[in-house]
């Protein structure tokens, strides 16, 4: 998509954040490893920080979340927490085995001054009998970023502390032609992995995707009763065969630093893509992998092209014109505008939960970094006739008396919202027609009859006029 | 940090607590790696956010009411100010400058600006309070500057559990805001001589998916004016006169105790423990209102309501009484819970072989016993893979729980009904009966149990393996299509 302007970026100008868009960093590094199998994330903070996140997964998901706490105190908030890292990381061992610890640091620990790499090899010295289970940490404060960065953080630690130097491992890029890597950035769905999957698997390469969030939290039935760990996600053992990988596919700018590190670390080539919505995405996308693989797009993928283009015709007279207001992390708003720009809509009110260097691409003349409040003024003074956002975004939408369509986190309020496919041929179309139909239940362009006085009909009951 | 650790002490120390008269003293410290509550934010914020007209401020980084906003199943029947979120959301630069207080300082004032709210609570959070930020001077400051009362609620999250959060927010109430304002008269034409209004006051009832609308008709017609209920569907102006209550229940929680304490020490307000779960128990209720009230009136007009309404709530709930009767429940939940709902579940002829009481007072096991008898099962560590090995064990039909355990019941297929404060469902007074009954069948007796306990056909060693088998020499005999269908009918 061209990006004809770059948007002005409005920095955040209040006190108060009123109705609040971001999630925190920490909580995007704890999904990060609720992508990995048998893993199980453990914060370093009080355990409410737990607690809030555990709810916020549990009623997105669906799902029970596997998810700790370092359970700091008064005490260790004062003189210490080392230990209490220590203590959690032995009962994680000790109880589960589990194949990677992930240790996200909060804003409390981080303002205490904690060395969480420190605190970790504390823990190595004192426990060599665990030293066979991965721990990764990562500072992930909630001053800083949102959870689209805390997870792009926590993938980039991943790959730092497991994905072995290509000199030092033998790796050697396209040892295993048909692998492909995939950096799935945070935008992602647990529906879209999936699908990427297919279009990957359809060109005859076998994706490894990281994190894989649609094999742990795409809501399935596992035969065993109870878990204490994720019921699957990519393979922890997988990471040292990256860089034997034909290709390295990195969706979403926000892993722009991950990729950048798996690259250097493993000289596999890469390809990047901000985002899989729409027809110039996709049709990137399908480009990129007939190069990977030789071979030609699969007849269905070609079909479903085509159903697209038949949609982007049916949906441009309802969709051309429309005035769009979209909350969202960096990458899913630009995703969405340019999708949108792409189908003739404009993306009329934008607003970002943080900053970051990719928001020049979101497609429209300004995005304000900001909160619900700042999207509902911005979106009722420029008259948006639909909004995108969350759940949290329900109330926000009445009062401005136009339709939500949901996308990112949370969504408390509907089943299944994690399993929508935004991405390829099939999602652009599906998100076209749903969009489409929100927008013929508005009485657009509707002319209300005219009574006139000088030829009254008193027998007949005038129409409802809006 | 501000608050001091013997501030802390004392209010874990909570005389009237039961927790405190046996050998685990107080609220105990949670294990890293083990652990599985919020924090003492957590149980503050609870608290005290259904009070709807007053404007929330959390004040801290965005994990603490980033992840929390709008996540309530209390309900409002005005204003809808308390599901606004605020948070001065801090970052890295307001922690490094300490620019905390001076941001908080203009949020309130943004806050009554934009919202003109009956008044500011200001929660802490971990990072200020780390840091130092004052916040009773910051809201001493901002209500002397603007003239609406700003309330600081200093619970912050690693101060300790939830319910040391609870009494911190309740200590709040009962120091700030209990006492500042005189009840309006009772409305005019409404007492006559043999009906006279008392005033009474609920303590830790939050209106979950507005379940109290079901009790307060009947306190209307009893002349029992609720001046407040902490929290649910309440408003400042009720807190403000909540020390003119003439009795004061503490609704099926422990967690404000010491506010009941405190209103007691203070103005002599006589309370009682009791639950609106359960036809029984709601009797029990209402009648020791009349008790402690002894006005005889009130006590024959309690004695009329409660005959009507048992009669005509037993006889709506006798075919779902048919239903469920025998079936056998776990119930897994906190404290208070754990007794009232027993009762509510007997009720309805189910029989509950086994219930958590991890949070209860030997007060509440005593009652337990009293309920279930001296065999009951009680489930001190709630680990979810003990709770379902006790489910197999004891042939449980139903868990309930809070919703955190909702989705590993259904992982294990076992049919669950959600008791907490994000359910949807209300299940208080008579009427709540029914609703209960309800969900209780609708999981219960669903046909989807067998459907997801079931392995896929083919995967099963005999009959349908067989039945396959056997259709597909069909196929080879005969060479005809439509013969499979036949085998497999």
């Amino acid at each position: 998509m061209p990006d004809v302007m770059k948007p002005e970026i409005l920095k955040r100008n209040k006190a108060l954040s009123v109705n609040p868009l971001k999630t925190s960093a920490t909580l995007g590094a704890a999904l990060a490893f609720l992508g990995f199998r048998r893993a199980i994330p453990m914060l370093h903070g009080s355990q409410g920080c737990t607690a809030f996140g555990k709810v916020f997964f549990v009623r997105h998901f669906r799902e029970p979340i596997p998810i700790q706490s370092t359970a700091m105190e008064q005490v260790s908030a004062i003189m210490g927490a080392n230990e209490n890292v220590v203590e959690g990381l032995r009962v994680l061992c000790e109880k589960n085995q589990p194949d990677l610890i992930g240790v996200p640091t909060t804003g409390l620990a981080e303002t205490q001054g904690t060395d969480i790499h420190m605190a970790v090899r504390e823990f190595r010295a004192k426990y060599p009998q665990y030293d066979a289970i991965p721990i990764v940490a990562v500072a992930t404060p909630d001053f800083t970023g949102c959870m689209e960065s805390g997870f792009a953080l926590a993938v980039r630690a991943i790959i730092d502390d497991l994905v072995p130097d290509a000199a030092t491992a033998g790796t050697k890029p396209s040892r295993r032609r048909r692998q492909v890597n995939v950096l799935a950035g945070s935008a992602l769905t647990p529906g879209d992995l999936e699908h990427l999957k297919e279009l990957i698997e359809a060109f005859g390469l076998r994706p490894v995707v990281l994190p894989d969030l649609s094999d742990s939290l795409d809501g399935h039935l596992p035969a065993e009763e109870f878990n204490p760990l994720t019921i699957g996600g990519a393979l922890v053992s997988e990471l040292a065969t990256l860089g034997d990988a034909a290709a390295t596919l990195v969706i979403g700018a926000s892993m722009d630093a991950a990729a950048d590190l798996l690259r250097d670390r493993t000289g596999v080539p890469e390809h990047r893509f901000q985002h899989l919505m729409g027809l110039t995405a996709v049709d990137a996308l399908m480009q990129t992998l007939i190069a990977i693989s030789g071979n030609p797009v699969p007849e269905r993928l070609e079909r479903q092209r085509a159903q697209l283009q038949d949609a982007m015709l049916d949906c441009h007279f309802m969709l051309g014109l429309t005035r769009f207001a979209i909350a969202a992390d960096a990458d899913l708003l630009i995703g969405f505008s340019q999708f949108l720009a792409g189908v003739g809509a404009e993306t009329v009110a934008a607003v970002a939960p943080a900053t970051a260097p990719a928001l020049e691409h979101v497609c429209c003349d300004r995005v304000a970094i900001g909160d619900l409040e700042d999207l509902e003024s911005m979106a009722r003074e420029r008259e948006a006739e639909i909004l995108i956002g969350s759940s949290h975004a329900v109330h926000t939408a009445q009062r401005l008396d136009i339709p939500l369509l949901r996308a990112g986190f949370p969504q408390y309020d509907r089943v299944g919202g994690y399993q929508r496919i935004w991405i390829g041929y099939q999602g652009a179309r599906a998100a076209l027609f749903d969009l489409a139909n929100l927008l013929l239940t508005l009485e657009r362009g509707e002319i209300h009859p005219y009574y006139s006085r000088l030829s009254p009909r008193p027998d007949e009951p005038r129409q409802h006029t809006h | 940090m501000s608050m001091n650790r013997k501030d802390i002490a004392a209010l874990l120390d909570e005389p009237a607590c039961a927790h405190n008269q046996k050998a685990k003293a107080g609220c105990s410290k949670p294990k890293p790696g083990a652990t599985a509550g919020g924090c003492a934010f957590d149980g503050a914020q609870i608290a005290l956010l259904p009070i709807a007209d007053v404007a929330h401020i959390v004040h801290g980084s965005i994990a603490c009411a980033g992840s929390s906003w709008d996540s309530r199943g209390t309900r409002s029947s005005g204003p809808t100010l308390f599901k606004i979120g605020m948070t001065t959301d801090l970052t890295e630069q307001d922690v490094i400058m300490g620019r905390g207080e001076k941001r908080l300082f203009h949020a309130i004032k943004q806050a009554i600006d934009s919202y003109r709210p009956a008044a500011v609570f200001v929660y802490n959070t971990c990072i200020p309070a780390m840091i130092g930020d004052d916040i009773e001077a910051v809201c001493k400051q901002a209500q002397a500057r603007w003239g609406t009362p700003v309330v600081p609620v200093d619970a912050a999250g690693f101060y300790g559990t939830k319910n040391l959060g609870n009494r911190i927010a309740g200590e709040a109430m009962v120091k700030y805001v209990c006492g500042t304002r005189e009840p309006d008269p009772v409305p005019a034409g409404i007492e006559r001589p043999d009906f006279k209004v008392h005033d009474i006051a609920l303590v830790g009832e939050y209106n979950i998916a507005g379940e109290q609308w079901h009790v307060l008709p009947l306190f209307d017609e009893l002349g029992l004016r609720v001046l407040c209920t902490l929290s649910g569907d309440a408003r400042f102006r009720d807190v403000q006169t909540m020390h003119r209550s003439r009795v004061n229940m503490m609704v099926c929680s422990k967690a404000m105790i010491n506010v009941a304490r405190k209103l007691e020490a203070t103005y002599g307000t006589p309370w009682f423990e009791g639950s609106f779960y359960g036809v029984a128990d709601v009797s029990q209720a209402l009648r020791d209102f009349a008790r402690i009230i002894a006005d005889p009136d009130l006590t024959a007009r309690t004695e009329t309501v409660i005959a009507r309404e048992e009669a005509a709530i037993n006889a709506r709930l006798e075919p779902w009484r048919a239903r469920l009767k025998g079936k056998r429940v776990l119930l897994y939940t906190g404290g208070v819970k754990s007794w009232s709902i027993v009762s509510a579940l007997q009720d309805l002829g189910m029989s509950v072989v086994a219930t958590g009481t991890k949070k209860s007072t030997e007060e509440d096991k005593a009652r337990i016993r009293a309920l279930m008898g001296e065999d009951a099962v009680m489930i001190d560590d709630g680990n979810p893979r003990a709770l379902i090995k006790i489910v197999h064990k004891q042939r449980v039909d139903c868990l309930i729980a809070g919703g955190r355990n909702l989705y590993t019941a259904l992982k294990a297929r076992i049919p669950f009904l959600d008791i907490n404060q994000e359910r949807e469902f209300g299940y208080e007074g008579y009427v709540g009966m029914l609703e209960l009954a309800k969900q209780l069948c609708l999981t219960i007796e669903s046909p989807i149990w067998d459907a997801v306990r079931r392995p896929a056909p083919w995967a099963i060693g005999g009959s349908a393996a067989r039945a396959a088998a056997a259709a597909e020499s069909i196929i080879a005999d005969t060479g005809d299509a439509s013969a499979p269908e036949v085998a497999r009918a």
